[in-house]
């Protein structure tokens, strides 16, 4: 079974959501094999009720026959408009009254035909073929089988675009985010439509608005595993639009997807709980609406003797490392930004202690323990460090520096 | 025949007697220190002021999840989180999700009920451990219940750090933490050293009771 698709639009990109097999017949006229689709439409009239479905969705407007060869389709396509499907055996007489012109004869040979009076595709279908044969030669013949809608041939398929990015320019300037989501929405299923049939996913969404001002808003994002979740893609996208809107109304919206083969894994029956990864970036999306950005993710040490020093990776995306020896050991809770003190020396050490929501006097103390790096950069430090006991019952880890006296934090 | 004659058929058969009214425990797991088990599903209070041990006992429970390639998530009210520390205790930062809500805990609180319903850890930590009681107190019990229902019948662990209880009747376990001594070394600065920490964690709720002694070293 094949159709085909006559008219204006994306006439291709629909075609090849519905089979790989697609042939661009010619300026407005695809042909694609439908064969097989029966199992996923049922009849032949509800898989042409799902392509012109479609078709209406992407705002594709064209006339759309079935037929058991690619020509009779073709021919149907050109010559009704509408949605048709030809009976199998019956294609003849359904393709009758069609002119001779849509079979596109050369110039010599419809003034042949003209000269004789046959005008139809019935007139020609009627004629005995060995008569063609000795008049017409090869050409006439296969005219004859086409307008007989007996012609079989393979349909020679175009290739496959290696992007895939759709646009859309709404009717006017989209300034509020509701109804930019719902053209969003379009641009996204159509996209993830277009992967499933190629048995692919994509890992990035790329996101290019064209606003009123001549400007341009870029957004990229990147999902931790292949997906094809349109809706969890849109939600990620509408978040991310809400923590970075656009400056001005959109009047152009360009979506373009990073296609990749989906993530093939089957988790173990033992093995340990894990987020689901495209729910949890959904859930860090909106922790980060709360929280804001750069703040939620995993801590990643950095390689130096700075105090504190450490920069926030994206959670899952940090190298696994071996399991450290795991020991009981006495942990600071950190003042971030450290609290600003006032310390009373007695006899060259710390002897009372004064910072926000902290007061007492020293009751013991070690140190102090002078660190100091970084002197060959434009950001140097050094200072004397102290670990105190206060009377206010909690050990403290105050330093000094150049600036002044803080408290780093309390052992706890 | 009689009851008792069928009770005791029925017990023999069973190859004992049966506590009918006998709830099963719940599943547990370790928290890095002998003694301490916490239940699966269940939410964890961790209580005390300032330097009693709590965080350290945070630290084990974390490097002991991380051991069991769990998935962690950290709710960090005032961002105190230290990650040096939690490195040398034996964490594995690779497996921790941090979330740092800079001295809010509204923000708090609605990052932990975002992460907990979304599910898929293993073990939930909300530190409210330097938020002031007053601020952690107008946390209402229905957001304690939430919290407690949405890990119930999952096999996470919700645990809180904070300075007093705050989930009263919604926490399954409750540990209070109290320092016994610093450990000091060296008789005068700048030979003395702060060695590291007794504390005890006891439980004060449930029907289970428990406090151990754990002794923590600076690092």
């Amino acid at each position: 079974m094949f159709a085909c698709l006559h008219g204006s639009g994306a006439l291709t990109a629909l075609a090849l959501e519905f089979s790989p097999v697609v042939e661009a017949t010619g300026a407005g006229t695809v042909a694609f094999d439908v064969s097989g689709l029966d199992r996923l439409f049922g009849h032949p009239q509800d898989l042409a009720a799902a392509i012109a479905r479609r078709a209406a969705e992407v705002q594709v407007k064209a006339n759309l026959s079935l037929a058991d060869n690619p020509d009779a389709a073709i021919c149907a396509a050109r010559g009704f408009s509408g949605v048709h499907v030809i009976p199998r055996g019956d294609e003849g007489k359904f393709l009758g009254e069609l002119p001779l012109d849509l079979l596109r004869p050369s110039a010599e040979l419809r003034d042949t035909l003209e000269r004789w009076g046959i005008r139809r595709f019935r007139d020609l279908a009627a004629l005995a073929p060995l008569g063609i044969a000795e008049r017409l030669g090869p050409e006439g013949l296969r005219l004859r089988e086409r307008a007989r809608g007996e012609a079989e041939r393979k349909l020679v398929p175009v290739e496959e675009p290696a992007r895939f990015e759709d646009a859309i320019e709404p009717e006017y300037p989209v300034d509020l985010l509701c109804p930019l989501e719902f053209l969003l929405a379009r641009l996204l299923n159509g996209l993830a439509t277009r992967l499933a049939t190629r048995g692919l996913a994509t890992d990035e969404l790329r996101l290019r608005l064209g606003l009123e001002t001549g400007a341009t808003h870029e957004r990229t994002l990147r999902l931790p595993v292949p997906s094809l979740d349109s809706k969890a893609m849109l939600k990620l996208m509408r978040l991310d639009l809400e923590a970075h809107p656009p400056p001005a109304p959109v009047v152009h919206v360009w979506l373009g997807t990073r296609p990749v083969h989906p993530r093939a894994a089957q988790g173990g029956l033992y093995a340990p709980m894990a987020p689901e990864p495209v729910k949890l970036e959904l859930t860090l999306a909106r922790i980060r609406m709360v929280v804001g950005d750069g703040r939620v993710g995993t801590p990643e040490l950095l390689d130096t003797h700075r105090p504190d020093a450490f920069r926030m990776t994206e959670f899952g995306a940090a190298r696994k490392a071996a399991q450290p020896p795991i020991q009981a050991r006495l942990a600071l809770r950190r003042f971030r930004p450290p609290r600003r003190a006032r310390v009373e020396i007695a006899s060259g050490k710390p002897g009372f202690v004064t910072a926000e929501g902290i007061r007492g006097r020293v009751l013991d103390l070690a140190g102090p323990w002078r660190t100091s790096g970084d002197w060959w950069t434009a950001e140097p430090w050094s200072r004397d460090e102290w670990d105190i006991a206060l009377s206010d019952g909690a050990l403290y880890r105050i330093y000094c520096e150049p600036k002044g006296w803080f408290v780093e934090g309390n052992y706890d | 025949m009689g009851a008792a004659a069928l009770r005791e058929q029925f017990d023999s058969f069973l190859g004992g007697p049966l506590d009918w009214r006998a709830r099963p425990l719940p599943d547990t797991v370790p928290s890095g220190i002998a003694e301490i088990l916490l239940p699966r599903g269940g939410l964890v209070e961790i209580v005390g002021p300032a330097s009693s041990g709590r965080t350290s006992l945070l630290l084990s429970i974390l490097a002991a999840a991380g051991a069991r390639q769990e998935a962690c998530a950290l709710v960090d009210a005032e961002d105190a989180f230290d990650p040096g520390s939690a490195a040398a205790a034996g964490v594995r930062l690779e497996r921790l999700l941090w979330v740092r809500c800079g001295h809010n805990a509204e923000h708090a609180l609605k990052a932990a009920d975002l992460l907990i319903q979304g599910g898929g850890f293993g073990l939930a930590i909300l530190d409210l451990g330097d938020t002031p009681p007053a601020t952690a107190r107008r946390i209402s019990l229905t957001s304690w219940f939430r919290l407690r229902r949405a890990v119930e019948h999952t096999p996470a662990v919700l645990v809180t750090v904070a300075r007093q209880s705050l989930a009263s009747a919604c926490a399954s376990l409750v540990l209070e933490c109290g320092r016994e001594c610093a450990a000091w070394s060296g008789a005068a600065p700048p030979s003395r050293l702060l060695r590291g920490m007794r504390a005890r964690a006891t439980s004060t709720h449930g029907s289970r009771t428990c406090s151990p002694v754990f002794t923590v070293a600076a690092l």
